[in-house]
């Protein structure tokens, strides 16, 4: 028999046990009585002769070797019965067990689908992203990284053979034809990405090398979810046409809904677009560059051969190349600033498991004191020592496990309203699910929590001191258990207070992010990109025309107060930065300061509700011809030209050569967000007037520019007037991104705020787990003090007294785990300000406003056992010893 | 009572497997044999035979059936399997390696001792 056998079988190895040594005992009689012996005597002495059967038996089963698992079968039994016997004790444990294991469960499981799954591709780890690489850093805004020129791309490609190649730029353009025109995000790609990538499209197939060439056939492949929207998801849409930018396409794919790109509808071969920037070297746009290790290639091999690459190039076309290389890397999936959200989060979460974990130790603590005796009882009979610590910890770790199931069924209902609360879109949201990496950290952490809170349980266990273990009554043995309870509770406020303070410096934060003035009147304002019809765009005289038009048009719609044109929204993320120097000559790229240049149409003031401070801002009559003007900001005003007056003065910019003149001086404007404008590296700010943007870089300023729109109504309630009245001769002009200002800003602080509404939680969470601690231990505590309560009052302490006593035991405690506490707090609020916008270092006012907050909530808990023990009748007291 | 002696640390399983190689036997049947073939000297507790044979069971030195006994009861019966065959033979010989030693060493004379 196998041990599993033996195990499974356990029924019958017990009778065949039982009849093997009843055969003993009968022979034995029989050969006895054979001998002479009376019959009931010779029974009496087999008996005798084998020993007590029970024991016997205990050491047979001993000698099976399966016994621990015997054991660990009956802790487990034993454990569900006791925790059966008392379903308030254990709905209380398993409540807080489930609510802390379920939230780290959530936790965990939006880490492991966001961080640490691998990207969805088969042998991710096989892809790596390629940057072109300065020796020196030569601009400070971007540092040794460099997107590629499409030129480079395409040597390297050709030449660097232990690689496979694909690249993509991002873009956009008006999808029409069948059905209503709308503004899609585009991606242009290289023939091989989905090769690289290793996916197929849903239908239809990749772009072929030939369609990724100047002039070849104009196909185009479609997301899953734009062939939805226009096609009904019907299999005929692959060879079906379709207009992009006003250019006719042929569909010959669609991706699947699961592709990486998710914001993207409409996939081009890059190598049809014949703009002139993609033939440069230098002052290109940049283009994305992943490749794949061919089999068998090392990185390191493949780096090698980028080096060898870089070098030919630097020789070859010195002026764009020279200094610069390739660099591969691994290729990790993009998340942004998600990442430092949510450890933090986690952490608190954690910081909640915990006091969960002490709450049910204390609890625990407390029984197995109320059964020492018992336990003590059960070392006398013979039980090993081993043997009592080991069913205690088994009790706890079902307990932990019981947790374990509650909380991962909490975290399978919870995750999706949780990623659905994520400020912004979460990246990589649908590969946050469930899998076996959650059960399995799930599992762990239930098992460590069972393991931790059960240990001071099992510890005590052995009773060290048996025999007065045996004399005493339970009321003497807890007075040894009042240092570990009071431990627990120093602990738990110590959590608590740390997640209170956090919350409180992030409520802190939000008021005062909140209340700080952006620099413009939110109110009212609505906000949107727009794209000019396509057939407009291909001429700079048509360009500034259809502008003009949508101003008109604009105006004239009921509700609107006044209109502008601006490239960088307020509180929206832009990029637009520009070198400018006041004075020649020109100083060198690393020492050239940075202004937010942002190019506007005279009423932008207006609108914004921004005001002027010195001079005049743009008019009519600033175009192209007329002298080339912007307006400073006051920071920049301050910053640059000290105490004299700005207006008047000349300024030069990487855009033009000509010199611009000052001609007034505007308020400064939050444009990187209410939290992130003070940190934010470019403060300076000017405007210039988007009639006096250079022919050459109309086409493409007209792709970036919003509309900016003061209402006199509900700034949402003229989108669809604008909509149709903007929508042009062709009518395929089209608003996308429509926002509200007030909506803009807001989001700038939803990150605060989101962490905020969790701390908070959290925080409220731990204060109450932490109240229910101290009320807990304070009831047991001065429960087992009764009779020595009742003999102060028996000589003469008054129920003031009585309560007093109680009152300062429960203040030691929480003394000392507030002292504890903040000096954690002291090293999470450092962590805080480092990785959340806008906190600052921890205020004191913070620290005492929360702590009181504790301390009131903490001594209201141990009112409630101090006012019963002040009751105590004494005669009932000493009779009870 | 002094004329019986305890026996060594692992002898007991040793006289049980010389026991069972003689043939199938029950529990019963080897604690009789045992003594009576020891003349009454080894006095095994029958309490510790039963764990000693779970354990050579257990170990995979023997092997059990169920079968009739003359008197046409079911008992358990112990053979000895291959494994145990083997150990016997081993342990035999370091027993006896042991006795032959520990006889030299009681065999010498008190002078020879200086």
């Amino acid at each position: 028999m196998t041990w599993w056998q033996r195990l499974w079988r356990r029924k019958q190895m017990e009778e065949q046990l039982e009849k093997e040594l009843r055969f003993h005992i009968e022979q034995h009689a029989a050969d006895l009585t054979a001998r002479g012996v009376d019959p009931v005597e010779a029974r009496r002495q087999a008996r005798l002769a084998l020993g007590g059967p029970e024991q016997v038996k205990e050491q047979c089963r001993d000698a099976r070797g399966t016994r621990w698992l015997e054991d660990l079968w009956q802790d487990f039994r034993y454990a569900l019965r006791t925790l059966r016997q008392r379903p308030g004790f254990a709905a209380v444990a398993l409540l807080t067990l489930a609510l802390g294991s379920g939230a780290t469960t959530v936790m965990f499981t939006v880490i492991n689908g966001v961080l640490l799954k691998p990207l969805p591709y088969p042998a991710p780890d096989r892809l790596v992203k390629v940057e072109e690489q300065t020796k020196a850093i030569i601009d400070y805004r971007w540092g040794d990284r460099w997107a590629f020129s499409y030129p480079n791309f395409l040597d390297c490609a050709s030449e660097v053979h232990s690689l496979d190649w694909a690249a993509g730029r991002y873009g956009g353009g008006t999808v029409s034809g069948s059905g209503e025109p709308e503004y899609v995000d585009g991606f242009e790609i290289s023939s091989g990405l989905f090769s690289v990538l290793g996916v197929k499209p849903l239908l239809g197939r990749a772009f072929s090398r030939e369609e990724d060439k100047p002039g070849a056939e104009p196909v185009i492949i479609i997301s899953h979810a734009l062939w939805q929207r226009r096609f009904g998801g019907s299999p005929s849409a692959v060879g079906m046409p379709l207009f992009f930018e006003g250019k006719p396409y042929t569909i010959v794919g669609i991706t699947r809904a699961d592709f990486g790109f998710r914001e993207v509808d409409v996939f081009t071969p890059m190598g049809q677009n014949t703009g002139r920037f993609m033939q440069l070297r230098e002052a290109h746009p940049g283009i994305t560059v992943w490749a794949r290790l061919r089999p068998g290639v090392s990185l390191p091999q493949a780096q090698a051969e980028l080096d060898v690459v870089g070098r030919r190039l630097e020789a070859q076309y010195p002026k764009s190349n020279a200094g610069r290389g390739f660099i591969a890397e691994r290729l990790r999936p993009d998340v942004g600033n998600v990442r430092s959200t949510l450890w933090l989060l986690l952490g608190a979460v954690g910081l909640v498991l915990l006091i969960a974990c002490v709450n049910v130790a204390s609890l625990l603590l407390a029984r197995a004191i109320s059964r020492e005796r018992e336990l003590a009882m059960r070392v006398a009979l013979g039980a090993g020592r081993g043997r009592l610590a080991r069913q205690c910890l088994t009790e706890s770790v079902v307990l932990a496990l019981s947790g374990c199931a509650l909380g991962i069924l909490l975290a399978a209902i919870g995750i999706r309203p949780f990623v659905a609360l994520w400020p912004g879109s979460l990246p990589r949201a649908e590969e946050v699910q469930l899998d076996w990496r959650v059960l399995a950290f799930a599992l762990a952490v239930s098992l460590a929590s069972g393991l931790l809170f059960g240990l001071a349980p099992a510890l005590r266990a052995p009773a060290r001191e048996l025999e007065q273990a045996l004399r005493a009554g339970a009321r003497t043995i807890a007075g040894r258990s009042r240092r570990l309870h009071s431990a627990f509770v120093i602990s738990e406020i110590a959590l608590a207070v740390v997640l209170l303070i956090s919350a409180g410096m992030l409520g802190r934060t939000l008021l005062r992010l909140s209340s700080l003035d952006p620099g413009v009147n939110v109110r009212n304002v609505l906000t949107t990109r727009m794209a000019l019809s396509p057939g407009v765009i291909r001429d700079t005289a048509r360009i500034r025309a259809a502008w003009g038009d949508v101003l008109d048009r604009a105006r004239r719609v009921p509700g609107v107060e006044s209109i502008a044109m601006v490239d960088t929204v307020p509180m929206r993320e832009g990029n637009n930065q520009l070198g400018y120097w006041t004075a020649p000559p020109e100083p060198p790229r690393m020492k050239k300061p940075l202004a937010l240049a942002n190019s506007v149409t005279p009423d932008y003031l207006k609108v914004m509700g921004i005001p002027l401070r010195r001079g005049r801002f743009f008019d009519e009559h600033d175009r192209v011809g007329s002298e080339p003007v912007a307006v400073v900001d006051e920071v920049m005003a301050q910053r640059v030209f000290g105490g004299e007056d700005p207006v008047g003065k000349r300024m030069w910019t990487d855009l033009a050569p000509e010199p611009l003149r000052i001609v007034g001086v505007v308020g400064h404007v939050r444009y990187w967000g209410l939290a992130g404008d003070d940190q934010a590296h470019v403060r300076d700010q000017f405007y210039y007037p988007f009639a006096q943007v250079p022919d050459s870089y109309l086409r493409r300023w007209s792709e970036l520019m919003s509309i900016a729109v003061r209402t006199s109504i509900a700034p949402l309630s003229v989108v669809e007037p604008l909509r149709h009245d903007l929508r042009g001769a062709g009518g395929d002009q089209v608003l996308y991104q429509v926002r509200t200002l007030e909506q803009l800003a807001s989001r700038t602080l939803a990150r605060q705020r989101f962490l905020l509404v969790l701390f908070g939680v959290f925080a409220g969470l731990a204060l109450l787990l932490a109240c229910i601690g101290i009320y807990g231990v304070l009831a047991y505590l001065t429960s087992q003090r009764v009779p020595e309560i009742g003999v102060r009052m028996a000589l003469g302490a008054s129920a003031g007294e009585v309560m007093r006593m109680v009152l300062r035991q429960s203040l030691g405690m929480i003394f000392l785990g507030v002292g504890a506490g903040t000096a954690a707090a002291l090293a999470a609020g450092s962590m805080l300000v480092r990785l959340v916008e806008g906190v600052r270092s921890t205020e004191p006012i913070t620290f005492a406003l929360m702590i009181s907050v504790l301390v009131a909530a903490a001594l209201f808990a141990s009112f409630l056992p101090a006012r019963r023990a002040s009751r105590v009748d004494p005669v009932k007291a000493l009779r009870q010893e | 009572m002094n004329a019986k002696s305890d026996l060594p640390q692992g002898t007991l399983d040793l006289l049980i497997l010389k026991i069972v190689a003689l043939g199938p036997v029950h529990g019963y049947a080897i604690a009789q044999r045992l003594q009576q073939v020891s003349r009454d000297v080894v006095q095994v507790p029958q309490g510790s035979l039963y764990p000693a044979l779970h354990r050579l069971e257990n170990r995979g030195l023997l092997a059990a059936d169920w079968k009739e006994t003359e008197t046409g009861r079911e008992a358990k019966f112990y053979r000895l399997t291959r494994k145990g065959r083997a150990q016997l033979e081993t342990e035999a010989a370091s027993w006896q390696r042991l006795t032959e030693a520990v006889g030299l060493i009681l065999e010498m004379s008190e002078g020879g001792a200086e």
